[in-house]
């Protein structure tokens, strides 16, 4: 039974194992999340990507783009073993992933390791631009710290002195919250607390009593998905909105407005993306993207899955198709000028957009775009080597 | 600390544990009645707050607004479930022993949630708070409390006292605890003990159901919320002893104190107390704080 | 006879996994090793649970802790020397199971099951809320650890095909550890706790201890595997001690039968195999991201009709074949008496 059975599975392994190496074309492998909290999110990228190379005439410099899928979960323990999947198995050109930082750590290494190119059109970790930056890592996102140093000048301009900062305890919280801290404090304001709960616990009661009890001029708050709806209910329902104002990275009011109802009206965050930016590129963008996805609103991880297919255009144009001259083609997407939606943007020697923050203010179901924040603002890339 | 602040505390972990015990009374009913490890009681709260999103609109289209009928169909609804559950999959389980009650459990998960995700999509979800519920009540001008949270202990409230009633008062209640210390001699005073035991699951059933739908307006309904709360109910339910009601409502106080308080005075070790808590209790009492019943 | 055959099928079986890298694909090798890893965590559970009858749900925290260890440890700047910090991770390790085993083995069944749910869910906190290890993004192991005693390198397992047999090389090893173990006088007071704890301690045996030891020998080969890990793939993460990975490794020793070491083994090549199965997009297609599904209900349908696992089943059949023929003696007796 033994021998039986190690005929099967080498049998198997050959089956499952047969992978074809084809040529003129480029092979796309996503890793996203497509199942759990964060799968509309997943979606959201891989529509955006596939419709700007849909735009192209389903070409990008001539080459036909393949694409491959893995489902990651969300879970960063399987993170180095589905990032093998696309790289080793799949054998892909061009890895794409994700959306969970934890996970984004993991694809990191995979594709260092295997001198992969990896475009990120999500994770915000501050690492992955800072001390794991490395040539064959771009990002069309944004990095934690961004929208959270935009928001500093914003409350010094309404008069806030005093601040308490809120979020889960994990990485993007803080790095979200140390953004905020910097350009506060750096303008004469102080943050007199910050407090944490475990992730992805959402009961906030005990931490609201504790913020109605200190009185600050201001929250600023890092929170995203459910728990991002739950913050805002429980914030509004404990009447702290009328007297401390609630100040937010633009993912505690994005794509959880519906959700959110009442409790998020006039909430202000930073992001770098907002509704009715009204120019000519984002509202042509907006319009294909209904037209070609009717269910789904053109939203801010739309456009950076959008933004990632012209990173790699541009990559792709440089080397006439070949993806085989990995660092022409990496060069190339490092001095490339990225026509987006949100505005054009170009990235830093770490990867990372160098781009312009709206302050958006919640109105019904849109995050309307107030104005310019911060213009142009660049991650520091603390600790990059590039 | 303020002893106004304080006492905001206190009734924060009075009403978190509230909600812990109707979650964790169906678990320790299943468990110690029917000596069933049930890990997927989890999900039966999150099918719970599902179905409220679900029935909401429905209900007030043909019925009217209604929150409180909303919530009598979600426990209707989850009962019949548990009802076709307990004979469909969980009777296959009374003879097996508690590891492959934990397995096979345990794949009943990964198959709710799959089923979760085919049949309601994996996105967020908000139920409204009915008019009549909306608002806060002013606590000492620190802050408002919202009346819905103060509903929802009173409802835990009334149903930790129907149950106490049920099982003390009524012959419903005597089968069950006599067909948990001795099956067969029920069996041969002539009471189907099969029909109890489904009756029994899909009270349990019913119990986290009704949680989850209630909680679900200040919860929000996402996918993994079963998983959440399963290990925190599984916590109260072996520090307040498998099968007592009694136990599980003290040990629901205790854990929604120490992770309240927890919260505030240690937040680096915030996740780190309960399960402290619980390895300390089993120390002095190895088998929990009350025994069954 | 039969034990010269056993063992020729056995030595031919070890030679094919040996070459399999030659065969197949990168990814399928990185696959093989992974099986092999997750075979040793296995097996070290397989000494708690059919060895002596104790159920954890919280092995993986011995699993967790020596993948930190090993990559908190390791330096900056170059890889470290392979038996410190093995040395260093495993008596971490083993320092954790002998104060939560002290203190989890004072209950039982249910109870237990718990307590062990409880002390890996601590430790997960620990590395999840806490800046020790990164928390929930987790961190990189750099350099794999060097296997070198003073400038003699004796192997270099950075070279893929060298950390495969290396990986394969331990798992042997530790199986071939339990195996004598489970031989010896120690392995018997263990299987006598297993099928009766009273009448051992009536026997005069100080059960408690052989149970802590047990559980401080499963902690320690669940740490060496924890170590391979992280040396494998260069990244640990908490949820390598999540309760999920516990119930996962539980599965693994039930499916592949809790009767016999090598079950262990079988459990974790099938359990990883329909892992694969399942989420094959060439099979499956678009319902490849639903693969819970078929998962879940594999898992249900393979512990509900193999109770013994599948080194069980040709036990199981036999039972049921003889029981068949009892029933049908029986009948037949009734027939010629009536």
């Amino acid at each position: 039974m033994k021998k039986t059975f190690t005929y099967t599975a080498l049998a198997a392994f050959f089956a499952l194992g047969a992978a074809g190496q084809a040529h003129a074309v480029v092979k796309v492998g996503f890793m996203l999340p497509y199942s759990g909290t964060y799968a509309k999110l997943g979606e959201a990228i891989e529509n955006g990507f596939k419709l700007y190379v849909q735009e192209q005439g389903g070409k990008l410099a001539g080459q036909e783009v393949e694409y491959f899928k893995v489902d990651d979960e969300s879970n960063p323990s399987k993170g180095p073993e589905n990032a093998n999947r696309l790289v080793q198995r799949d054998q892909v050109d061009v890895l794409v992933g994700t959306v969970h930082s934890g996970v984004a750590m993991a694809l990191a290494k995979a594709a260092k390791d295997s001198d992969t190119t990896l475009i990120i059109p999500n994770a915000g970790a501050d690492a992955i631009t800072g001390p794991l930056c490395s040539k064959n890592i771009f990002r069309s996102s944004f990095s934690n710290w961004q929208p959270g140093y935009a928001m500093g000048p914003v409350a010094l301009d309404k008069g806030h002195k005093t601040a308490i900062t809120i979020s889960w305890n994990y990485a993007a919280g803080k790095e979200s919250t140390d953004g905020f801290k910097e350009s506060f404090e750096k303008g004469g304001g102080k943050v007199v607390k910050h407090l944490t709960l475990p992730f992805p616990n959402v009961e906030f009661q005990p931490l609201l009593t504790e913020i109605a009890a200190t009185k600050p001029d201001a929250v600023y708050t890092f929170f995203a998905g459910g728990g991002a709806v739950k913050f805002v209910q429980d914030y509004y329902a404990a009447g702290l909105n009328k007297t401390i104002p609630l100040l937010g990275s633009g993912f505690l009011t994005d794509g959880t407005l519906e959700a959110q109802g009442e409790s998020a009206q006039g909430l202000l965050t930073t992001l770098h993306y907002a509704d009715g930016l009204n120019t000519e590129r984002d509202n042509a963008f907006r319009e294909s993207y209904s037209k070609n996805f009717p269910a789904l609103p053109p939203d801010v991880y739309a456009v950076q899955g959008y933004d990632a297919a012209q990173l790699l255009a541009a990559g792709l144009k440089a080397v006439d198709g070949d993806v085989t001259k990995k660092d022409a083609m990496r060069d190339a997407m490092r001095d490339a000028t990225i026509d987006s939606p949100r505005g054009t943007f170009k990235l830093s020697a770490a990867g990372n957009p160098v781009q312009d923050m709206y302050l958006r203010e919640v109105q019904g179901t849109q995050n309307v775009n107030k104005g310019i924040a911060i213009k142009d603002l660049a991650d520091p890339a603390r600790g990059c080597k590039l | 600390m303020d002893p106004i602040i304080f006492l905001i505390q206190c009734l924060n972990a009075i009403q978190y544990g509230l909600l812990l015990f109707l979650v964790a009374s169906g678990l320790t009913l299943i468990f110690g009645i029917m000596g069933i490890i049930n890990l997927a009681h989890g999900s039966f709260y999150m099918i719970g707050a599902y179905m409220a999103f679900a029935l909401q609109p429905l209900i007030s289209q043909y019925a009217g607004e209604s929150f409180v009928l909303t919530l009598l169909a979600c426990v209707a609804l989850a009962a019949i479930l548990g009802y076709f559950l307990e004979w469909a999959f969980y009777s296959y389980l009374y003879h097996r022993d508690h590891l492959q009650q934990v397995l096979m459990t345990f794949g009943l998960i990964l198959v709710f949630e799959e089923l979760r995700s085919l049949l309601v999509g994996n996105d967020v979800h908000g139920v409204p708070i009915p008019a009549w519920l909306q608002g806060s009540i002013s606590l000492a001008d620190v802050m408002t409390y919202p009346i819905y949270r103060l509903f929802i202990s009173v409802v835990c409230i009334i149903v930790a006292g129907l149950l106490y009633w049920v099982l003390t008062r009524t012959r419903l209640g005597m089968m069950i605890r006599a067909g948990a210390s001795n099956r067969e001699m029920i069996n041969s005073l002539g009471i189907d003990i099969n029909r109890l035991f489904r009756i029994v699951f899909a009270m349990g059933v019913a119990l986290a159901a009704l949680a989850g739908a209630i909680a679900a307006p200040v919860s929000s309904v996402y996918p993994g919320m079963g998983q959440s709360v399963l290990i925190i109910c599984f916590v109260v339910v072996v520090i307040g002893g498998i099968g007592s009601i009694r136990g599980a409502f003290l040990a629901a106080m205790l854990v929604g104190f120490v992770d309240t308080f927890g919260q505030i005075l240690f937040p680096a070790a915030a996740g780190v107390l309960v399960y402290l808590l619980m390895a300390a209790i089993l120390l002095f009492k190895p088998e929990g704080l009350f025994k069954q019943g | 006879m039969q034990n010269t055959l056993r063992g020729l099928l056995l030595l031919i079986l070890i030679g094919l996994v040996a070459v399999l890298p030659f065969f197949t694909t990168d990814y399928y090798a990185s696959l093989a090793v992974k099986i092999m890893i997750y075979a040793l965590f296995a097996l070290s559970l397989q000494l708690l649970v059919g060895g002596t009858g104790l159920v954890s749900l919280g092995h993986a925290a011995f699993f967790g802790i020596a993948a930190y260890f090993v990559t908190l440890l390791t330096p900056d700047t170059g890889a470290g020397n392979f038996f410190v910090l093995l040395a260093g991770a495993l008596i971490v390790t083993m320092a954790y199971a002998a104060v939560t085993g002290a203190l989890a083995l004072r209950t039982k069944g249910i109870y237990f099951i718990m307590v062990t749910l409880a002390f890996a869910q601590m430790a997960y906190y620990v590395f999840h809320d806490t800046k020790v290890g990164g928390g929930t993004d987790g961190i990189y192991l750099y350099f794999r650890p060097e296997l070198r005693i003073g400038d003699w390198t004796l192997l270099n397992i950075d070279n893929s095909y060298v950390f495969y047999l290396f990986v394969l090389g331990c798992l042997l090893l530790s199986w071939a550890f339990l195996a004598v173990l489970m031989r010896s006088r120690f392995g018997a007071a263990l299987t006598g706790i297993r099928v009766n704890e009273q009448r051992m301690r009536a026997a005069g045996f100080s059960t408690f201890g052989y149970k802590l030891t047990a559980y401080i020998i499963a902690a320690a080969l669940a740490g060496v595997a924890g170590f391979l890990y992280a040396a494998k793939d260069g990244y640990v993460n908490p949820e390598l001690m999540a309760w999920e990975q516990s119930g996962l490794v539980l599965l693994m020793v039930i499916l592949g039968g809790s009767g016999r070491l090598w079950g262990a083994i079988i459990g974790a090549v099938v359990l990883t195999m329909l892992q694969e199965l399942f989420q094959s997009q060439s099979i499956f297609g678009e319902f490849a991201k639903n693969w819970h599904l078929p998962y879940g209900l594999a898992i249900i349908a393979l512990v509900a009709l193999l109770p013994n696992g599948l080194t069980g089943l040709p036990e199981q059949l036999r039972t049921r074949r003889a029981r068949k023929a009892q029933l049908r003696a029986a009948s037949a007796a009734q027939d010629s008496a009536s």
